[in-house]
């Protein structure tokens, strides 16, 4: 597909470069650029004209900043700009001044919204609150069964009423329940509909009448399409919603319908969903979709999450050995425990900017059990393996090492290879981030001279 | 009333945004300049077509429009039109039938997108075929999925093979499999867990239930369909490209075709890899699956 954005804007001025103000028709070239962007990360039709005549309005006649090149300018221009039409962070629930708060999870069938009732009573259990989860959802079979199955996983009590098929009165009894259980949050998950349905549209304005919900969450799959603007406008119309939460966001989406559906709405996107697992529920971080929607990688997340599981002290000296290539098995496998802190690891490398092309990384199969192995197989060698493989390592030697770690030779090979691999990759992020520093002011965007 | 109407009916809101706007655009002008073309590319793209695919279609109607010297704006959505069904009617669309029973279809896709349901409801349909279907719950993952489709085959009076949740997806294939061969049946329907086309070990998995079924059947499985739900962007093309890989994908349903969403991405999909499109889903009832028809889609689509 087309390559990322800011590789292409580079492109597009490389012919222009050296002049002190940015043109008119620089401008409009750049901003087709931007435009194919958008439309290809799924950002609404209607939006992406709105967006690309407010950047172009900003952009024409500015005096170009010493510091960056036209397309640096341009980019800046337009991240911006995203990044405040996105709104700022908040991921706060409209908490009731009298308990229990009622919070509605509503959205088109399939978005994930029993997956999300869940990780957000989970999210608000952590915050030390008492949740309530409610099953609403009469319609899809064993939808209830399911919330139940992850109540159960949580141990957060789920309310259901298997015989009950009006969700009006399942509200309305888990309300009372909630007040005299002791509850203080209530979060009802309701069957999945489609906004042109009316009948079911109606019924969740009853429901909304009946419950008044403090809180009206629409869960948005992050890889919908155009539709997103008309789902997210029905859905606000009738329901006056208060916060959105995007799903399904550690797939490789460019995410345009978060644009889609903030833009249209005017309604925070609150919360993120990060993967299958009940803890993958983050707050929605504005300046990194905006990246993400321009096709510029999750930069900061990344450099984030490395912060949080390195101090810098551990940096320095890994950094040192790396570019000395004295890096061994044993920081191998003190990386490995640190990376998996850091979470699923393909979500880790999903978030290098470019990374998608780099051959060599797809090659390095990313696989959470796997690391297990690699961990005994580590473990399993004397210190004088661990410091020079290649050098002492001879078969009868592989043998053993196969033994006590429980795996075969070829998994011994495979791991120094990878090992090898790891090595090389690692050098690339260190270099990646060498040009990030030099890219001083904007830090944001690595890929620039 | 008949299939044509009802897939008509039940397009409509498909056809009303899509066809509305360029039957308006057709209509408004006499002559074709340049902003009749820029309109029909933003209304493909709206239809979720597309961007690089609706400028090349748009590109194609543009030359032809040259060729056949048409003048007048109203000759240009026959074309595109024709281009359309080009583009979306060729290739094998109906579902494969392997000569010696059973026939093995596994259904994939990413979360949420109707796998299950689609399951459900083709179980239905072949049924009321007179043939003879076995379900396979190969959904260990999600909760309560096993349920689900225990749901499903209850209503439609179905045998259903299923493991504990939690196990392994590839044995319950090949349970199933050994199931359908004893007990005669036509068709073994396999239900898989929704998974991100991006997460390597899971995309493991589901070769592995593959090279299972293919070991105990050799040919199968003999369909691999793809569940795209109609609302998803342009991401259904990795999706399809990525499956694809893994699996070797041979059909695609396209569900959700009652909501506001066009679907159009199928054009990207068909035009980038080359899948067809073999059945549509238009709501959450037991008759609301069809075979696609690429003639009455357009039809229905430009009506
Ligand atoms: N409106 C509508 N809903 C559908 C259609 N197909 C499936 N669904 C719904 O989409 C949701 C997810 O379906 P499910 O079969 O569980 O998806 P799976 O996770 O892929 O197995 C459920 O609420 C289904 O009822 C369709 O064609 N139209
Ligand atoms: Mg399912």
């Amino acid at each position: 597909m087309f390559a990322n954005l800011a590789e292409r804007l580079q492109d597009t001025f490389k012919k222009m470069r050296g002049k002190g103000r940015l043109t008119e028709a620089d401008v409009n070239e750049a901003l087709r650029e931007v435009r194919l962007a958008l439309l290809e990360a799924d950002v609404n039709f209607k939006v992406v004209k709105n967006f690309v005549a407010r950047i172009k309005e900003r952009a024409v006649g500015q005096e170009l900043l010493s510091s960056l090149n036209p397309a640096q300018h341009v980019i800046k221009i337009v991240h911006d700009e995203l990044t405040t039409l996105m709104g700022g962070s908040n991921s706060k629930i409209n908490l009731a001044p009298k308990p229990p708060t009622v919070i509605m999870m509503v959205g088109l069938n399939g978005a994930g919204k029993t997956t999300t009732s869940a990780k957000l009573a989970n999210l608000l259990r952590k915050q030390g609150r008492r949740p309530l989860l409610v099953a609403a959802d009469v319609y899809r079979p064993a939808a209830i069964k399911q919330l139940q199955v992850l109540g159960e996983q949580l141990k957060i009590q789920v309310f259901a009423r298997e015989e009950q098929q009006d969700p009006v009165a399942i509200g309305r009894a888990a309300v009372e329940k909630a007040a005299v259980g002791g509850f203080d949050i209530v979060i009802i998950d309701t069957a999945g509909r489609q906004e042109v349905n009316e009948e079911l549209m109606a019924e969740l304005e009853a429901m909304n009448s009946y419950l008044q919900p403090h809180e009206i969450l629409l869960v948005v799959d992050a890889m919908t399409g155009q539709t997103a603007v008309n789902v997210a406008e029905t859905f606000n119309r009738r329901l006056e919603l208060d916060g959105v939460v995007l799903t399904k966001l550690d797939g490789d989406t460019r995410g345009g319908a978060a644009l889609s559906v903030r833009s249209v709405t005017g309604k925070p996107i609150k919360f993120a969903g990060v993967g299958e697992k009940l803890d993958a529920l983050e707050p929605f971080h504005p300046d990194r979709m905006a990246e993400r929607i321009l096709g510029m990688g999750d930069m900061l997340t990344l450099i984030e999450k490395a912060q949080e599981n390195f101090d810098a002290g551990q940096m320095a000296r890994m950094q040192k050995k790396i570019r000395s290539m004295e890096f061994t098995l044993d920081d191998f496998l003190e990386q490995i425990s640190h990376v998996k802190k850091m979470g699923p690891l393909e979500q880790v490398l999903g978030m290098i900017p470019g990374l998608g092309g780099l051959k060599k990384l797809k090659d390095i199969q990313v696989d959470e059990k796997e690391l297990v192995y690699v961990e005994a197989i580590i473990r399993s060698m004397t210190p004088d393996e661990r410091q020079e493989p290649e050098r002492v390592l001879n078969g009868s030697r592989k043998r053993r090492i196969a033994r006590g770690s429980g795996t075969s030779v070829q998994e011994v090979n495979r791991l120094l290879k990878q090992f090898e691999q790891t090595k090389k990759m690692m050098r690339q992020l260190m270099d990646m981030e060498k040009s990030m520093k030099k890219g001083g002011k904007i830090p944001k965007m690595p890929f620039f001279n | 009333m008949g299939f044509f109407n009802r897939l008509k009916d039940s397009l409509a809101k498909t056809r009303q945004g899509f066809v509305e706007k360029i039957d308006t655009l057709v209509h408004r002008r006499k002559e074709i300049d340049e902003d009749v073309y820029e309109e029909l590319e933003e209304i493909l793209v709206q239809a979720d077509v597309g961007v690089a695919t609706a400028m090349e279609l748009v590109e194609n109607v543009r030359r032809i429009v040259k060729e056949r010297r048409i003048e007048d704006a109203a000759g240009i959505k026959p074309v595109l039109k024709e281009q359309i069904r080009e583009l979306l009617g060729t290739g094998n669309m109906t579902i494969n039938v392997y000569w010696q029973s059973p026939t093995v279809v596994l259904v994939v896709g990413v979360n949420g997108v109707g796998k299950t349901t689609t399951i459900g409801k083709m179980a239905h349909l072949y049924k009321m075929d007179g043939k003879r279907v076995l379900l396979g719950a190969a959904d260990t993952f999600r909760a309560a999925a096993i349920d689900q489709l225990e749901v499903w085959a209850e209503r439609v009076n179905v045998d259903l093979i299923k493991h504990r949740e939690g196990s392994d997806p590839a044995a319950v294939a090949y349970d199933s499999l050994q199931a359908a061969k004893a007990r005669g049946a036509d068709l073994l329907i396999i239900d898989t867990a929704g998974r991100l086309h991006t997460k390597s070990n899971l995309m493991e998995e589901l070769k592995k239930i593959g090279r299972v079924l293919d070991r105990a059947m050799p040919g199968a499985p003999h369909e691999v369909l793809l569940v795209l739900d109609a609302t998803t962007g342009q991401n259904a093309v990795n999706q399809a490209k990525l499956f694809g890989e893994a699996v070797g994908v041979t059909g695609i349903v396209l569900t959700k075709l009652d909501g506001s969403a066009k679907g159009g991405v199928v054009l990207g999909v068909k035009h980038a890899l080359n899948i067809p499109v073999k059945l549509i889903g238009i709501g959450e009832g037991i008759d609301d699956l069809r075979p696609f028809d690429v003639e009455e889609f357009v039809e229905a689509l430009f009506s």
